[in-house]
């Protein structure tokens, strides 16, 4: 009997802990998020969230559908698999909605030599020039039409 | 930057508020431990400094997750931790090891050791004062010879578990840095072993430290006793700490692996001043030198205690600039070893040196008020008894 | 401008595969897309890598990067004679304005671009206290913004460097392999950015996809082998000096 009046003080200290616990396990069914552990883990949701992001580029498939008859000019030369938005930038806008984005014609300058100006890291058997004494200050597609890039001293198409 | 580094290495992660959480939790598990020596151990040398050093761990743990909450991107998202703790991470695992250790153990002990002068203090206080005593018995006002036998063997339980828990504590965070096997300069098994003794040193010094203060501030003589055992203790564990980190550096040295080079250059440049100069010298080798002269030499009381207390200051800078050269030199070198950065601290920054600055004197504050309210000499509590009680 | 009946023929079935690709140029989920079905890698070829950047800036403009910050880059390496243990490598800005001349001659020098590997056994999603970076079913690891504490615990465990600290958001950040994209049939912005065919998304579980010819006959490599992370990045020509 006195041993447990003498212990008795310890019972709130236990109902605290108990209650704590408690607390803890109604927090967690309260906040933590219903899509958490859905397909492992993580926040199930997150998935849709990330998914959802608009898309930038558009990618060749949706260019090719409106103008095949680029490439088929394209097709038969060394660029094939250089793909429109490569140069011509992200235009997923563009595609959407054609008439809304006008794309602009990439700079020349800055556009092919970034690619083709010799640098020794680049492969060896890859088409590089040094760009000042190549094009003697004259604009690339001068004698390449960058579509299908041979030489053509006759001028741009 | 120096040399190449991946683009995104270049900035910083992890800043001098993360070189002061294990500072922080390494002083409340040194401190704890050196109280549980007198608890467990039965060191009753040490008996004058153990509520001294429980309140000085609690004001520590108090402040030791503030540093993380400044540093977090989302510090209102941290509860995520406890919420969905991801089992494979040490980090989300040490939440609950520091939740453990807070509420199961020190505040158990804390509450447990002081109860008797609570229950006196209620009785005898006025006001709000009382109120707070109140609350603070928890609705028992049993302070029989029965009663006490069952706080003392229950407070001996806890500080029995409360070993390996602070253990735990400061052994988990070397594990987080030590488990990185991206990060050659903290993958070591040997990390929270390090951290672990680094931490025993550090917080038996700030014992050693606050128990001169306060006796200095109070007027009163300190028990020599106490502290040559104290400073003994100190001594013992430097030894065993000193020779761990000897350990990691001659075997990297020797092993010389593929990050030796990177690093070692670092070491040399970088981290000079941090690591060679304060870490080892000023903060290693001169509290170790000192405290070896005074095991060997027959020193008066006076110079005794003035060796202490340099030894204890330098052994606390040196383990902070451990703290410094894990953090921040494990991001300095790049992982392709082929470059380095520098760290741009702040001044006035959330992550600068102001913060820091508070966030290390934050914790004497707390401590002062622990020590009005839970006062640990019994002739203080004994005063405040007798002086509540005349009302 | 009218077209001939034949010229409606002829464009009508390539019409319907645009209108395909502008509806999934809208903002929606991926209804069709099974993650089972899909263990994504990737292969870049260093042999066909030019660093003309493209890939860096087309993943800068698709997934809104911040100056400054990477979740693909390109390191130019230039290697002295047998000395693979001492490179000398660059990566000005990332590679994102290709590479100007160093003025290195000599030696062995080419590019290696890099992005998340998304390893199979990620120490990245290992050390994330919470859960808010992860593996898909189909193999790509992820981060979720709105769940991330910015702890950056993940960002000190990633060997390849791969992941940074968005400036704005506060959370981890790194590659996504565009799932936003690939979830829907494309291939990633740097894929299709690349005008040599130096980097191809690669789908491990299909088994028509080209990446299985060309592992059965190419030496491939994947970075850190040591680490053991799973890296599903292979490198086609990858030399020993590479980091």
């Amino acid at each position: 009997m006195n041993g447990f009046r003498d212990s008795a003080h310890l019972i709130p200290i236990a109902a605290l802990f108990l209650l704590g616990a408690v607390a803890f396990v109604a927090l967690r069914a309260a906040v933590i998020p219903k899509s958490f552990g859905r397909y492992g883990p993580y926040r199930g949701d997150a998935l849709q969230e990330i998914t959802s992001r608009p898309l930038v580029y558009a990618g060749h498939e949706a260019c090719e559908g409106c103008h095949p008859d680029v490439l088929e000019i394209k097709a038969k030369g060394v660029h094939a698999h250089v793909n429109c938005e490569s140069c011509h930038g992200p235009l997923a806008k563009h595609a959407d909605d054609p008439a809304s984005v006008i794309p602009v014609k990439p700079d020349v300058a800055t556009l092919c030599v970034r690619c083709h100006s010799e640098n020794i890291a680049k492969p060896s058997g890859f088409p590089q020039v040094n760009a000042k004494e190549h094009t003697q200050g004259q604009p690339c597609n001068t004698c390449h039409q960058p579509h299908s890039p041979g030489f053509d001293p006759g001028g741009k198409k | 930057m120096e040399g190449f580094m991946y683009p995104n290495e270049v900035e910083l992660q992890w800043s001098v508020l993360i070189v002061l959480y294990p500072f922080l939790t390494g002083l409340v598990a040194g401190a704890f431990i050196l109280a549980s020596l007198e608890r467990v151990f039965r060191v009753e040398a040490v008996k004058p400094t153990y509520r001294l050093a429980l309140l000085t761990a609690l004001a520590f743990l108090i402040v030791a997750p503030l540093p993380l909450q400044l540093h977090l991107g989302h510090p209102e998202r941290s509860l995520e931790m406890y919420l969905t703790p991801h089992r494979a991470s040490a980090m989300a695992m040490f939440g609950f090891v520091y939740l453990w250790y807070l509420m199961a153990v020190l505040l158990l002990e804390i509450w447990l050791d002081y109860r008797r002068d609570i229950v006196l203090m209620a009785q005898s206080s006025t006001g709000l004062k009382r109120v707070m005593y109140r609350a603070l018995t928890l609705g028992s006002t049993n302070i029989s010879a029965g009663a006490l036998r069952v706080d003392d063997r229950a407070g001996w339980f806890i500080t029995l578990i409360g070993i390996p828990s602070a253990f735990m504590l400061h052994g988990y965070v070397g594990f987080i840095f030590g488990s990185v096997k991206a990060n050659p300069w903290w993958s070591t098994p040997l990390m929270p072993v390090v951290f672990l003794f680094s931490a025993m040193v550090s917080g038996i010094a700030l014992v050693l430290l606050m128990y001169m203060i306060t006796s200095a501030i109070r007027r009163r003589a300190i028990d020599m006793n106490c502290l040559d055992t104290i400073a003994n203790y100190l001594f013992y564990t430097f030894v065993i700490d000193f020779s761990l980190e000897m350990l990691d550096l001659i075997h990297r040295i020797y092993e010389a692996d593929e990050s030796f080079r990177s690093l070692d250059f670092m070491v040399h440049s970088r981290l000079f001043l941090s690591q060679i100069v304060l870490q080892i010298f000023v903060g290693t080798l001169t509290p170790l030198m000192l405290l070896a002269l005074t095991q060997l030499v027959q020193f008066s009381e006076q110079v005794r205690k003035r060796i202490y207390a340099a030894a204890a200051i330098l052994t606390m800078i040196g383990i902070f600039a451990m703290r410094w050269n894990v953090v921040i030199g494990g991001q300095l070198f790049s992982k392709s070893f082929l470059g380095y950065t520098t760290y741009k601290m702040g001044f006035v920054t959330k992550e600068g040196m102001l913060p820091a600055i508070i966030l290390v004197i934050l914790p004497f504050a707390i401590l002062y008020v622990l020590i009005k309210i839970l006062p640990p000499w019994q002739e203080e509590t004994a005063a405040m008894i007798q002086a509540e009680g005349i009302d | 401008m009218t077209l001939s009946r034949r010229q409606i023929l002829l464009l009508l079935p390539a019409a319907v595969v645009a209108w395909d690709f502008v509806l999934a140029g809208t903002p929606e989920e991926a209804p069709n897309y099974k993650m089972t079905d899909h263990w994504w890698g990737m292969l870049l070829d260093i042999t066909k890598c030019i660093g003309c950047g493209s890939c860096v800036r087309a993943c800068s403009m698709e997934n809104e990067v911040p100056d400054g910050y990477f979740r693909t880059w390109v390191e130019r390496y230039h290697v002295d004679d047998w000395h693979i243990e001492n490179p000398r490598v660059d990566s000005p800005d990332g590679g994102k304005e290709g590479f100007p001349t160093n003025g290195m001659t000599g030696g062995k020098n080419f590019f290696v671009p890099k992005l998340c590997n998304h390893c199979s056994d990620s120490p990245c999603t290992q050390v994330c206290p919470v859960g808010a970076t992860f593996h898909t079913a189909d193999g790509v690891v992820l981060i979720d913004y709105n769940y991330c504490l910015g702890c950056r615990y993940c960002i000190q465990a990633c060997p390849y460097g791969c992941r940074f600290f968005h400036p704005d958001r506060h959370t981890a950040e790194k590659c996504t392999l565009c799932y936003h994209r690939i979830s829907k049939g494309l291939t990633t912005a740097c894929c299709e950015a690349c005008p040599t065919g130096a980097r191809q998304l690669a789908d491990l579980k299909n088994p028509k996809d080209p990446i299985h010819a060309f592992l059965k006959t190419h030496a491939v490599q994947v970075l850190k082998p040591h680490l053991a992370t799973g890296a599903k990045v292979f490198y086609n020509g990858l030399d020993g000096s590479v980091r």
